[in-house]
């Protein structure tokens, strides 16, 4: 039968405590063809690739491939029937050498018992060449670039003679000319037989790459088309159930003086990679600078200097022309600065603690929660109770503990918390990475009242949408420098592109 | 789907974590009925004289609270500790300098009134403890090196330093003594007695709420217990993480010192190498078993000490070599930090709020 | 796009060397010089160094093997103190000293499963879980021993002909208890093993990354389960050496710290079979010298002598020589999602 598909998914249905992942999934990839799945986070699109990768077991339907019922129980199970992933967070043992990363699990062997690192060594070689994947056998994988990390990724694959290829929102970490490059290594795989899954949720590539999509929401399947019958709005439409905002409503911005103003800033990181090199920002009252750039240029580094979470080697930061001390968040936040952290786990939150003791977390140590070192937890209670109200946290209750929230209802927290201070300054890294539209576009709203109420407001981004929809103006970050700093309003996507890319400015701008 | 009101929600948490060290203790008793049985013992006429020789007779009753009280130090050190994501085994070492500078300052100074005397000794004891937790808590903070080993190591460092000095420049110079022990203390530097019950005991417990409220209520219990559950938030959160970790190591090792002032000052009167070795673990097994709540170490800290002081009578009477003791309390060590076991019997969930962060690598990275 | 990085890699493989080569270099010089003022003595203190680090470096291989899949293992100590004592019981009830031997060897086994066990399946602290097998080893190895039974004997060195001939390092390296020749030949085997099969590759990959092991087929649980199994019978060759070879009897705590020290001796040995050995032997040296000082009766409280060791554990794990790296997934129970 010509037209057997080479995977398919039947009524393939997931459940996890309280959340219905996937319901009654239908898909069919076919030979020679790359298919997209379209959805916004926690759609359930990466728990169907688990499981078809053999991570996850579905609680009821079944895979075939190639037309044939083939009970995938585990990875073994699905490299045997020739599929093979890369992961979002890729799978790569850092201190290993990319060679021992690929063969790991599949090792080759002299004597069935020692490492055979020639004989591998050259098979690497060839499949490198030709498939166009230049990597260095020898390299250890933790100082490889993010672009040769995902590389090694698809080697390990072909490795494994995988003719089906799952890939899970592989342009999240990747530049616009990355992810060309990327499009073109998925091309030529296309044209040598291999048959291609990938997950995003960007809409632009999805209309450039993709042969056939397929919308998820809410883990199930509500639409298929093709590029050439559709386009990014309806694509937004399906993905969410509703029109969609594409672009951020704005009035246009009246800056003031300048508040936030960093000067040559340095921190010499521990690798090319965490370092930044005389950084100098400002931000005006009343406006937001998007910072843009691909993770791992030093944005984090450069964050979490400004915001007293790391020692930095050279420069000063000046909040209304005064020197803040490196090292000290307390200072920072005295001063009037906000942080809504990267990482909201990390820094954000203390997950344990209820949301009374998560929104005094900053603050804890002033009046009126506490008095000469003794906490007054009828006051904490009280704040937690209004902040709730007035930010819209979903919780049943200020005892709920932060960990049982939602995504979006967890940096709801941390915004009202950071937000309900008298705040100058507003730096927000990464703010609407891994929530749903709805608190997407609360929080882009937020920031756009706090920018016409007079805040500076600091948005660090690799969402490049993100940064055009909100910015004022647009700083672009390259190996640790500030290449530019534009105009939002005379610039186009592109331009920014490329220099994210690390084009000199003086080739991209007029 | 209404919630229940925080009261009730806290109620049935609470029951639910008293009945797993409960349950714990009863699986322990049980498994060690068994091991005593396969030596041909009567695990209840064992478990009879133990019980009887914890609480049997008023004089059995002070043995039991002699025991008690330096548990509950020892537990308070190593429950503090926990709730920075420490792991304070130093215990041991830390009591021992306690013990043997409170025996120092109690017997080379003379003519103080006592009140004076008590109080010099116990913080001179426990000044000690604070700063050999001190050693641990700055490695820790600002080199990385894993307090689980530092403070087993200085657990001997200290045996090393106490065997030398009571057998050395701070011996019994009395003619008719041949063993390393210092001379007694002044009566100006004893702990006195209320009936049966040491002062020593009362003041375990009003330090344990002292604690209590420290953690719970104050400020510096918040930061400590910040940095124990997430470092990076407290960090963020403008705390001091470094300095905190010293000083929950401090305060720690402060309370085991005072542990082993209050053994010199209220029960032997002087330092005599030997005693109360492992209580190190002890103190572990306790702070556990009491849910690292300085509250719950009171309890905890009655069973051990109830099942020492009975272990010379169950020895006696009922033939059994003391150490099934250690036997059990290893196992109610497992039983209760092994909670899943017991919590899918009752079928009840753990919750994050329950669990006690602890770091759990060598650091250095 | 250009993908050779050439970074100042920490652990480059020049790098690693220089240090312990000076050292090496510097020890033979200093041994040779002792050997001409003094060849009895030096000869002595050699050879118990030989002697005694062969319980630590056991100890530090089983923590390596432990920690390299990624599980903590403080209870090497309690590990070693059972075995010991049920080998020694064995010995008491048989007089057969291989099946001493082996019932130590299989102790050790069976604690590491416990401690596999409860840290995978349960995934109790694995901190937690160590210190539980140090102490129930000191209490059935209390509550059972009772003082006065006999042994029938203990193994005795095994001189190698000829080898044993020669001058210094005869009577040092050659003359030896068949354990302490056999920890050697493991250290050699685990550093072959860990470094040039897939099964090492598997095995650091699962203490490194486990989640990257699972995608590629790995089964981390398995991985986990073995690597710890055989490495508490390893600690339990340890623990039947020190009661059937070095002492031929038992005493309570007899191992006294020595699961603990190996700790030390696998962090200043980064994680590797051959540098543990390294720091084994002095370790070994260490409490060597001490002994002999002791033995010389010098104005130095023997106390102080005695703390040396820890002191240097010390020292060592606060990376005052040197940063280490311990595998980046120790100590966390791995959740398949």
């Amino acid at each position: 039968m010509e037209n057997t598909p080479v995977l398919e998914t039947r009524n393939i249905t997931k459940r996890f405590p309280g959340v219905l992942a996937n319901s009654n999934v239908n898909m069919q990839l076919h030979k020679g063809e790359i298919l997209a799945i379209l959805g916004e986070n926690g759609a359930g699109k990466t728990t169907l690739l688990n499981i078809i990768y053999g991570l996850y077991a579905q609680d009821s339907g079944d895979i075939y491939i190639n037309g044939k019922l083939s009970p995938i129980t585990n990875p073994n199970d699905a490299i045997k029937h020739g599929i093979g992933m890369v992961h979002q967070h890729f799978m790569l043992v850092p201190v290993f050498s990319v060679l021992e990363n690929i063969i790991l699990g599949s090792e080759v062997t002299k004597n069935g018992i020692f490492i055979d690192r020639k004989k591998a060594r050259k098979q690497i070689v060839n499949l490198s060449n030709s498939f166009g994947l230049k990597v260095d056998p020898d390299a250890i994988v933790e100082d490889l670039p993010v672009g040769v990390q995902q590389r090694v990724e698809i080697l390990k694959a072909l490795f494994r003679h995988a003719n089906i290829l799952i890939l899970d929102e592989p342009t999240a970490v990747l530049t616009p000319q990355e992810t060309d490059d990327l499009f073109r290594i998925m091309r030529q795989l296309r044209e040598e037989g291999v048959s291609i899954v990938f997950i995003t949720h960007k809409l632009k590539e999805v209309l450039d790459i993709a042969d056939r999509i397929i919308v998820m929401r809410r883990g199930e399947v509500v639409g298929e088309t093709v590029p050439a019958q559709t386009n990014e709005a309806d694509l937004a439409n399906m993905m969410v159930g509703r029109e969609v905002l594409l672009r951020v409503d704005r009035s246009p911005a009246h800056p003031g003086n300048v508040v936030l103003k960093v000067v040559h800033l340095t921190v010499k990181g521990q690798s090319q990679m965490h370092t930044v090199h005389n950084v100098d920002l400002e931000v005006c009252n009343g406006e937001i600078l998007g910072l843009a750039g691909v993770q791992g240029n030093g944005q984090t580094e450069l964050v979490e200097a400004i915001t007293g979470l790391r020692k930095y080697d050279e420069g000063e930061v000046y909040i209304d022309e005064k020197p803040i001390p490196a090292n000290n968040p307390r200072a920072l936040v005295e001063n009037g600065m906000a942080h809504i952290p990267e990482d909201r786990h990390k820094h954000g939150l203390v997950l344990p603690y209820q949301l009374t003791d998560n929104l005094v977390l900053c603050t804890y140590y002033q009046e009126p929660f506490s008095k000469h070192g003794i906490r007054n937890e009828q006051t904490i209670l009280e704040n937690a109770s209004s902040l709730i109200e007035r930010f819209d946290v979903r919780t049943p209750s200020p005892f709920v503990i932060a960990a049982n929230l939602s995504g979006g209802n967890q940096q709801k927290v941390i915004v009202a918390r950071e937000l309900s201070r008298q705040v100058a300054v507003v730096i927000a890294n990464q703010p609407t990475r891994g929530l749903d539209v709805g608190s997407i576009e609360y929080i882009h709203r937020t920031l756009v009242k706090l920018r016409d109420g007079g805040a500076a407001v600091l948005v660090v981004s690799a969402e490049l949408d993100e940064i055009i929809g909100l910015s004022d103006r647009i700083a672009v970050m390259y190996r640790g420098k500030i290449v530019a700093t534009v105009d939002a309003a005379s610039t186009t996507r592109e331009e920014i592109g490329l220099l994210m890319a690390g084009a000199k400015k003086e080739t991209v701008l007029q | 789907m209404a919630e229940e009101s925080p009261v009730s929600n806290k109620l049935k948490r609470f029951l639910v974590n008293l009945s797993v060290p409960v349950i714990a203790i009863i699986l322990a008793l049980i498994i060690g009925a068994i091991i005593l049985l396969s030596t041909g013992v009567n695990p209840l006429k064992a478990y009879g004289a133990l019980l009887r020789g914890a609480f049997g007779s008023p004089i059995y009753f002070q043995r039991t609270l002699e025991k008690t009280t330096p548990l509950i130090f020892s537990g308070l050190a190593v429950a503090f500790a926990f709730k920075a994501g420490l792991f304070n085994i130093g215990a041991q070492g830390q009591l021992l300098l306690g013990a043997i500078i409170s025996a120092f300052l109690g017997f080379s100074i003379k003519g103080l009134p006592p009140a004076l005397h008590v109080f010099i000794a116990l913080a001179g004891g426990g000044l000690a403890g604070a700063m050999y937790g001190f050693i641990p808590g700055a490695l820790r903070s600002f080199t990385g090196a894993h307090e689980v080993i530092t403070t087993i190591m200085l657990n001997y460092v200290a045996i090393n330093i106490t065997d030398y000095l009571s057998d050395g420049p701070w011996k019994d110079p009395a003619p008719s003594n041949i063993v390393a022990r210092t001379q007694l203390i002044e009566e100006s530097a004893r702990i006195p007695f209320i009936g049966p019950v040491p002062v020593g005991f009362i003041l375990a417990i009003l330090i344990s709420v002292l604690i209590w409220f420290v953690i719970n209520r104050t400020n510096l219990g918040f930061e400590i217990r910040t940095v124990g559950l997430n470092s990076h938030a407290a960090r963020y959160a403008g705390m001091k993480s470094k300095l905190i970790m010293v000083l929950a190591m401090v305060i720690s090792g402060f309370l085991a010192g005072i542990g082993g002032a209050v053994e010199t000052q209220g029960i032997v009167y002087r330092f005599q190498p030997g005693f109360n070795t492992g209580l190190g673990f002890d103190g572990i097994t306790v702070a556990l078993l009491g849910r690292t709540n300085p509250l719950g170490v009171i309890p905890a800290a009655l069973l051990l000490g109830a099942m020492k002081g009975g272990a010379n009578v169950m020895q006696f009477d009922a033939r059994v070599a003391k150490e099934i003791i250690d036997v059990i309390q290893a196992l109610i060590l497992f039983f209760v930090t092994a909670d899943m076991i017991i919590r899918w019997m009752i079928k009840a969930r753990r919750g994050v709020e329950d669990e006690v962060t602890l770091t759990t690598s060598w650091g250095q990275k | 796009m250009n993908n050779s990085l050439k970074l100042n890699h920490f652990d480059s493989p020049k790098r690693k060397l220089i240090v312990p080569i000076l050292l090496a270099v510097v020890a033979l010089v200093v041994v040779l010089v002792l050997y001409l003022q003094n060849p009895a003595v030096t000869e002595a203190v050699l050879a118990s160094m030989i002697r005694q680090s062969t319980p630590l470096i056991l100890g530090a291989l089983c923590g390596i093997l432990c920690e390299r899949a990624g599980i903590v293992n403080i209870g090497i100590e309690g590990q070693m103190l059972l075995s010991a004592f049920l080998a020694y019981m064995t010995n008491v009830w048989t007089g057969n000293l291989w099946l001493a031997v082996f019932v130590g060897l299989l102790t050790g086994a069976v604690l590491g499963l416990l401690l596999a066990f409860t840290s995978i399946q349960l995934k109790l602290n694995q901190i937690i879980g160590g210190t539980i097998i140090n102490i129930l080893a000191i209490g059935l190895t209390g509550f059972f021993y009772q003082v006065g039974m006999t042994t029938k004997g203990k193994i005795s060195p095994i001189a190698l002909p000829g080898l044993s001939e020669i001058p210094l390092l005869g009577p040092v390296l050659f003359n030896n208890p068949p354990i302490t020749y056999i920890a050697i030949l493991l250290v050699i085997v685990l550093q072959i093993v860990l470094f040039n099969t897939p099964w090492g590759l598997r095995t650091r990959a699962v203490g490194e990354h486990p989640r990257a092991a699972d995608t590629v087929g790995i089964n981390v649980f398995k991985m986990r389960y073995a690597n710890v199994i055989i490495g508490g019978a390893i600690a339990g060759l340890a623990g039947a050496f020190l009661t059937l070879e070095a002492v031929g009897s038992f005493e309570r705590n007899m191992t006294n710290g020595r699961g603990f020290v190996a700790l030390a001796v696998m962090i200043f040995g980064k994680w590797n079979p051959i540098g543990a050995w390294g720091a084994a032997l002095l370790f070994g040296l260490a409490n060597a010298i001490q002994t002999q000082l002791q033995f010389m009766g010098t104005n130095i409280p023997h106390q102080f002598i005695g703390m040396i060791p820890y002191v240097l554990t010390i020292i060592v794990v606060s990376g005052f020589v040197g940063r280490s790296r311990p595998p980046a997934a120790e100590g966390e129970p791995y959740e398949k999602e």
